[in-house]
């Protein structure tokens, strides 16, 4: 008893010690802890270093005030680019730009009334084609916001064969070059050997912003210049490949882990990289092979490793290399950006970039981090280590970002092109922007127009990422063509009937497009008072009946600025008019004869709220390609596969109609427009060519249409609408650049869709039924 | 207590001798101990604890003087052209190994001239609270020489208190200054009176400069640091009440150093709409007290008063950073910056545009159309966004200090950066994060890998592994035996099949098993399948494996069952009836992308992995669970129901066992939905079908036929 309350005693007084010694800042440190409530704060709220400006005027504050710039003296060059200051509030005009984002082009013979006549090099002639073809590009300079050179300035290098000379003269001649206020120029090379000026493009580009690639982190003027990626001269003008990465294995497997192939330069700038590179390299997961085998005088050049190196360098295929690396090293040659960026980009091999100080394409906007692994030419025998510490998990991610970012900004010139106007466009102040959400994610910037809405919610892309739901109601809209008569039996009749039984509808529009006018207000069927129906004849005649609807103008979207030219209101594509009647995300395009039970169409948007972002529907159609003839075929036969689904009864996102009308290149407006056709299947094109899903069929029962009585003028019995169809299919291809359609086998059904139990404990039992 | 012990007279002594010698001991070794503690890692804890006495305020009147004589060498003026390749020396960091910038503070030391006058003011609690955190931060190393980036413990946040040419001389006194290389300097109040110069003046050679208020002009993109102007008195602002707040105007201008320029416009704007309110100084009682603020004769108290608009407006006065802009944050109001050129606080990673709103300073007159045609809708997401940029990044000085640090790691280990959506987007539990995000159709010419769990039935294993083969999608068939009794059949006994057969022996009989990710999978798609599931026709399969083809991120798979909230027990129950909806596919016959595998085998949250492995059960709902939760999506059924063998078929007899079973399956699911904190699982009423099932049409021509036989 005693030895126990000894050994507790001495084991209390240890805890104690412990305690203070462990534990005792705690009581220590409430004396301790106070002083800082004595000092001072940095910045007294009495104190007014809230100074006011003493400056005249705010504006001479913001362009220098008088302040001294300190001027860079180390450029000694005949054409520095003396304005290394500039900023979009200083050296732009805005008021140019007040209205639409228009861009001009100067044309080719203004510049040449005394010179030669110049035609571009065949990479700046895409560059001003995609302008041209654009919904940016204007004739008129005084509608213009931006201007874009005929002279080609891509190549500046003077030893190059497109070098372009006396552009200095010629930039003088130009009657609206206005010290280069407003102009972009593209660039792509600059300076020449030995040293490679960045700055030197052997003209003053004035206040011009550059588009230019390869440029550095301390020549790049923030928020003003546009990094471009450096292209092939045989990038592709529009659509362009799609990337390399078809599977998302994991883990990542490839044969080597890092790999180059590329020519290094013995002497001069640049060159110690890629010269020590051969540190690094093992012939087994790590591939890094040189040549200094270019150039005329090569041997003249060559060091002590030339020749080991050439041999090495010929034991490997750079394709091969491309294809089962999975890093790719991205060093600099003799100017800071090289063609292997893209070329890794496109292969889905992730690019470690050794190029310190290079102003990453478009960085201003793609986050870079999610695509790319970056490594420090000071570091370089680190490389390896660097690129073994990624995880798998990262390693998928950066491949797919990789992909992403190829497909939507960089496989073509006219995506790098379009890519650099909409970064200038949103610097304008009278223009919505995208956060970087949009930039990096797919479909991408080009693709989600801020003019729809101010919030990503409205959007069909981002729910997903959001967490949100696009909304549990639809608007159906019914295009009537045939202008049926307006019997209670009619088939438009009926379909309004059981539409408006749906619980999730808002609102039915019914597009009145028939000769004759639509019959009065009060032969329509009378509808409870919570759908409204709204009539519009095609000349955009609002005509209100039933519900609240009284008569209601057709005003442009109310928050929402028109871009593009709307396609004109006698076209087919009306159907696809943005209508602000249309307010929820969900759109129910309907053709006046088809059969649809109220079940069916439930069932159709339970499926849609699953993939707001694609089309949902029930007849289906698919596309193939036809060997013998060598163009895309069109089939309306019962196959067992499929990649249209035709709009005559569809679910769709609000959205689309405005990417419809806003967004698609006016030449498939006109084919559309010409053949009074195919608009479903543009429509098609353009989902497919956003989201890269096929759309999504939808079980139905037997019959879809009515059979016109007695072979009426329906369009779908007319041989030449099927000729027609196929026609547009090639030409949509084309004006795409390829082919969006992507094929789907399987249909989504009720989940006890046919199964033997109880059509009572079936939710959506008329599907079930034959026939009407 | 032990003194007053050893105090007893001598036989006391002898009687207790052991429990003294104990106790001597005792003392003898936590006195080693406290020694061992104190001195043995080299001085390393003993230097960080000097540094915190340093900053304690005693010895803060007490820090050691150091004379700057009036010639003292200053260093080169900052270097404006300076970027992270030229002036920042990248050798000093990674010494660790461990992705980790390491931050040396120097001492504390008191800064005088000849005639000992202090060069600058006292230290600032705000300073004291950015070096604070340095010391207590994870990058904070008490050693110089293994140091990346080092922080002078000389107050420069506010030039107006310190003499510049002296604290120049003073920063070039640093024992490792070397023309400031790796040198962080921190500044809020840069310029003065008349140039008002957007960074601070010291002559900093190539130091980094961690600043407000940076204009473009004088920001070096990746090597500089821009903060926010911060404002003590946001310290006056409760928090919680914030959103409480009715917001009557939609815009107030709150600041009293406009440029009279801009006073007066703002003025005119007022004068046509009232929902501007538009605040000066105070006059009579109140002149000369900036906590409040006036319109005419009403006063308003500042910055309470910004909790009552909508919009905030941020002006650039004499210098572009306005500590406006967080108090601004800080009460729930959205900034509208008007301050061209101006540098946002880490613009390098934070994307103001999704939570403040841009006006340049030509187009002031035009606020109020701007303002207006902002929905609703976006309001409440720039609002929503920038309390929470404010409450992760700038709502104190040692947020601020942190980030500060965060983003000089990223910028030395940029392989370890976070990104976009790191830094910009609150983690929601109902947003999607796939890991599949690239929009692809699996390519068929892969083909899957098929996973058969199996223990002994060996009979039924055999024939399914000639039912797979007929699949022509099949690729190798992966067969994890979880029997450690008893050996896998000789090689020569398996069925000889064309296709690479290849079984596991586990270590232990775990139903994870199922779901590691053995190297011997090759393919993206693994089908795992229960050795009695032998119903599945070549067709189905087939199919399944198509329909996983559109959807690789998803778990597509035959049996289904769903998840149903009963309120009677106020808990979810697990339901396999003929059910209108499907939240779940058994893993049973179920196709799913191997990096699931993965997933489920590393980075299952919780102890739900070993639960399941204790219980025997609840593996395919945890992985449903698992899938849902990263996803948000729902997975996909394939083709009709069918008679599974299963144990909780309603068909079958209802034994007491089965009973059990379901209700096992119903505590899972309440287990796992707390351990996720929601209910990931979402629910869905389709199924997915080949495009001509049950369609009148010749069944030659069907590509999947033999789909949905009994």
């Amino acid at each position: 008893m005693q030895a126990k309350k000894r050994y507790l005693l001495v084991l209390l007084s240890c805890a104690f010690l412990a305690y203070c010694y462990f534990g005792g800042y705690r009581l220590k440190s409430e004396s301790a802890r106070l002083p800082y409530e004595n000092l001072p704060s940095y910045v007294d709220i009495n104190e007014q270093f809230y100074d006011r400006d003493l400056e005249s005027s705010p504006h001479l504050r913001r362009t220098g005030g008088t302040q001294k710039w300190t001027s860079n003296n180390n450029n000694k060059n005949k054409y520095v680019n003396s304005n290394q200051r500039c900023r979009m509030e200083t050296c732009f005009d805005f008021s140019k730009c007040r209205g639409e984002f228009k861009v001009y082009i100067y044309p080719l013979s203004e510049e040449s009334e005394t010179a030669t006549i110049l035609t571009p090099s065949p990479s700046y002639q895409k560059v001003l084609n995609v302008i041209q073809e654009s919904r940016y590009y204007t004739a008129d300079p005084s509608q213009a916001c931006l201007f874009v050179l005929a002279i080609d300035t891509l190549d500046r290098d003077t030893l190059s064969t497109d070098y372009v000379r006396n552009v200095p003269s010629r930039l003088q001649k130009l009657r609206l070059w206005n010290e280069g206020r407003n102009h972009v120029i593209f660039n792509l090379y600059s300076g020449t050997w030995p040293d490679y000026a960045e700055d030197n493009l052997g003209f003053d580009p004035g206040m011009a912003i550059l588009a230019k690639a390869s440029m550095s982190v301390t020549n790049f003027r923030p928020g003003f210049d546009v990094s471009i990626p450096l292209f092939h001269k045989n990038h592709p003008e529009k659509g362009g490949e799609p990337g390399f990465v078809t599977t998302n294995n994991f883990p990542v497997s490839k044969k080597y882990l890092l790999a180059f192939k590329g020519k290094r330069y013995v002497h001069g700038i640049g060159s110690e990289t890629r010269n020590s590179l051969y540190h690094l390299h093992n012939e087994k997961d790590i591939v890094l092979v040189t040549t200094c085998r270019h150039g005329k005088s090569w041997k003249d050049l060559k060091d002590e490793r030339c020749d080991e190196d050439n041999a090495e360098y010929d034991r490997y295929d750079y394709e091969v290399l491309l294809q089962n690396s999975t890093f790719c090293l991205v060093p600099r040659g003799r100017r800071l950006g090289s063609f292997r960026f893209l070329e890794a980009l496109h292969a889905g091999c992730i690019p470690v970039l050794l190029s310190n100080g290079w102003a990453l394409p478009f960085a201003q906007v793609i986050d870079w981090n999610k695509a790319v692994i970056w490594a420090d030419e000071r570091l370089l025998l680190q490389v390896p280590d660097v690129v073994r510490s990624v995880n798998a998990t990262k390693v998928l991610a950066l491949r797919q970002q990789t992909q992403i970012l190829w497909e939507r900004y960089f496989s073509s010139i006219e995506k790098i092109v379009f890519t650099t106007l909409e970064i200038i466009r949103e610097r304008l102040p009278s223009q919505p922007s995208r956060d970087g959400l949009v930039w990096n994610s797919s479909p991408g910037a080009l693709l989600t127009l801020p003019q729809f809405s101010d919030t990503l919610r409205h959007y069909p892309f981002y729910l997903d990422v959001l967490g949100a739901e696009p909304g549990n109601k639809f608007t159906a809209v019914i295009y009537s063509q045939l202008g049926g008569p307006a019997a209670s039996t009619s088939p438009l009749y009926r379909l309004i009937r059981n539409v408006a039984r749906s619980v999730y509808v808002a609102r039915i529009v019914i597009l009145w497009s028939g000769e004759k006018p639509p019959p009065p207000r009060s032969r329509w069927p009378s509808l409870s008072s919570s759908v409204p129906l709204n009539i519009l004849q095609q000349q955009q005649v609002p005509y209100g009946a039933g519900g609240i609807a009284a008569e209601q103008q057709l005003p442009p979207a109310a928050n929402q600025q028109q871009v593009g030219r709307p396609a004109s209101s006698s076209s087919i594509s009306q159907r696809f008019y943005p209508h602000p009647l249309i307010q929820t995300a969900a759109v129910l395009s309907l053709d006046e004869d088809c059969l649809l039970t109220t079940d069916e169409v439930d069932f159709a948007f339970a499926v849609w709220k699953s993939f707001p972002d694609r089309i949902v529907g029930y007849p289906a159609r698919s596309h193939y390609w036809d060997d013998a003839k060598g163009s895309w075929g069109y089939t309306s036969k019962w196959t067992n596969d499929y990649s249209i689904v035709l709009t005559g009864a569809a679910f769709y996102h609000r959205y689309y109609n405005f990417l419809y009308t806003h967004w698609l290149s006016p030449l498939l407006h006109k084919t559309v427009e010409q053949s009074q056709n195919c608009e479903d299947i543009l429509m098609n094109f353009l989902v497919s060519h956003v989201t890269h899903r096929p759309p999504i069929k939808v079980t139905q029962r037997k019959q879809y249409k009515e059979q016109p009585p007695g072979g009426a003028r329906s369009p779908w019995n007319d041989p030449d609408h099927f000729i027609q169809r196929q026609t547009c299919l090639n030409t949509f291809a084309a004006v795409f650049g390829y082919m969006p359609l992507l094929r789907s086998n399987m249909r989504l059904d009720p989940v006890l869709f046919k199964d033997p139990v109880s059509n009572l404990r079936k939710k959506y039992r008329q599907i079930e039924l034959v026939g009407s | 207590m032990a003194s007053k012990m050893a105090l007893k007279p001598g036989p006391l002594l002898n009687r207790y001798r052991h429990f003294f010698i104990g106790l001597f001991v005792v003392l003898l070794l936590s006195f080693a101990i406290v020694v061992v503690v104190h001195y043995l890692p080299t001085g390393v804890y003993e230097r960080h604890r000097k540094v915190y006495q340093h900053i304690s305020l005693d010895n803060l009147d007490r820090v050691p003087e150091v004379i700057i004589a009036a010639d003292a060498p200053l260093s080169e003026g900052r270097n404006p052209h300076c970027s992270y390749y030229d002036c920042f020396n990248v050798y000093r960091c990674g010494h660790t190994g461990n992705n980790k910038i390491q931050v040396y503070v120097y001492p504390l030391r008191k800064y005088v001239d000849e005639r000992d006058i202090p060069v600058g003011s006292k230290t600032s609690r705000e300073f004291y609270f950015i070096l604070q955190t340095i010391l207590e931060s994870k990058y904070y190393t008490p050693n110089p020489e293994e140091a990346c980036i080092l922080v002078p413990s000389i107050d420069t946040l506010n030039q107006n208190r310190f003499r510049v040419m002296e604290t120049s001389s003073a920063l070039a006194s640093l024992p490792y200054w070397k023309d400031g290389e790796n040198h962080l300097i921190f500044n809020m109040v840069p310029g003065g009176v008349p140039d008002y110069s957007t960074v601070v003046e010291l002559s900093l050679g190539h130091a980094i400069v961690a600043g407000a208020g940076f204009s473009s002009w004088t920001y070096r993109m990746g090597f500089d640091v821009s903060l926010p102007v911060y404002s003590p008195v946001v310290t006056q602002l409760t928090p919680d009440t914030r959103h409480r707040f009715a917001r009557p105007w939609l815009v107030v201008s709150s600041q009293i150093n406009l440029h009279p320029e801009y006073e007066r416009g703002l003025w005119h704007l007022a004068q046509d709409h009232s929902e501007l309110l538009l605040l000066e100084a105070c006059t009579g009682a109140n002149q000369g007290n900036y906590s409040m603020r006036c319109r005419g004769k009403e006063v308003f108290q500042y910055p309470h008063v910004l909790q009552r608009a909508k919009f905030c407006l941020v002006i650039r006065g004499a210098r572009l950073g306005q500590p406006t802009l967080l108090e601004a944050l800080a009460t729930g109001c959205v900034p509208v910056m008007c301050a061209d050129s101006l540098v946002m606080p880490f613009q390098d990673v934070l994307d103001w545009k999704r939570a403040a709103v841009f006006v340049s300073e030509d187009d002031l007159g035009n606020l109020m159309e701007i303002l207006t045609s902002v929905s609703d809708d976006r309001i409440a997401e720039l609002q929503r966004q920038g309390s929470w940029l404010y409450e992760q990044y700038l709502s104190s000085v040692r947020a601020i200090t942190l980030t500060t640090l965060d983003i000089l790691n990223n910028r030395v280990f940029p392989q370890s950066a976070r990104t976009y959506q790191d830094w910009n987007m609150p983690s929601d539990p109902m947003a999607s994060k796939s890991p599949l995000f690239l929009q692809l159709t699996a390519p068929r010419s892969q083909g899957f890998t098929a996973v058969v769990l199996t223990y002994d039935r060996v009979e039924s294993l055999f024939s399914l592994i000639q039912k797979l083969v007929k699949a022509p999608s099949l690729s190798k068939v992966l067969v994890v035996w979880n029997n450690q009794r008893k050996a896998p059949p000789h090689p020569s006994m398996w069925p000889k099949i064309g296709k690479p057969l290849k079984v596991i022996q586990t270590k232990e009989n775990k139903l994870s098993n199922r779901f590691y990710p053995y190297e011997e999978i090759e393919t993206e798609a693994i089908l795992t399948i229960d050795d009695d599931i032998v119903m599945l026709t070549a067709d189905e399969l087939e199919f399944g494996y198509e329909v996983w083809r559109e959807f690789p991120d998803r778990i597509v798979g035959f049996p289904s069952r769903t998840h149903v909230w009963d309120n009677a027990t106020q808990q979810w129950k697990y339901e396999s009836e003929w059910t209108n909806q499907i939240s779940m596919v058994l893993t049973g016959a179920a196709f799913h992308h191997k990096y699931w595998s993965y997933l489920y085998t590393t980075s299952m949250p919780g102890n739900i992995k070993e639960w399941v492995d204790e219980h025997m059960n609840c593996e395919d709902i945890a992985m449903n669970f698992l899938v849902a939760n990263v996803t948000s999506k729902a997975p996909i059924k394939v083709t009709p129901r069918k008679k599974f063998k299963c144990p909780e078929c309603t068909n079958t007899e209802m034994l007491s066992s089965d009973l059990n079973h379901m209700m096992e399956r119903s505590q899972c699911i309440d287990r796992f939905s707390s351990i996720y904190g929601s209910m990931p699982l979402q629910t869905v009423e389709f199924r997915a079908d080949p495009v001509l099932y049950k369609d009148s049409f010749p069944e030659k021509l069907k590509r999947f036929n033999d789909i949905g036989s009994l």
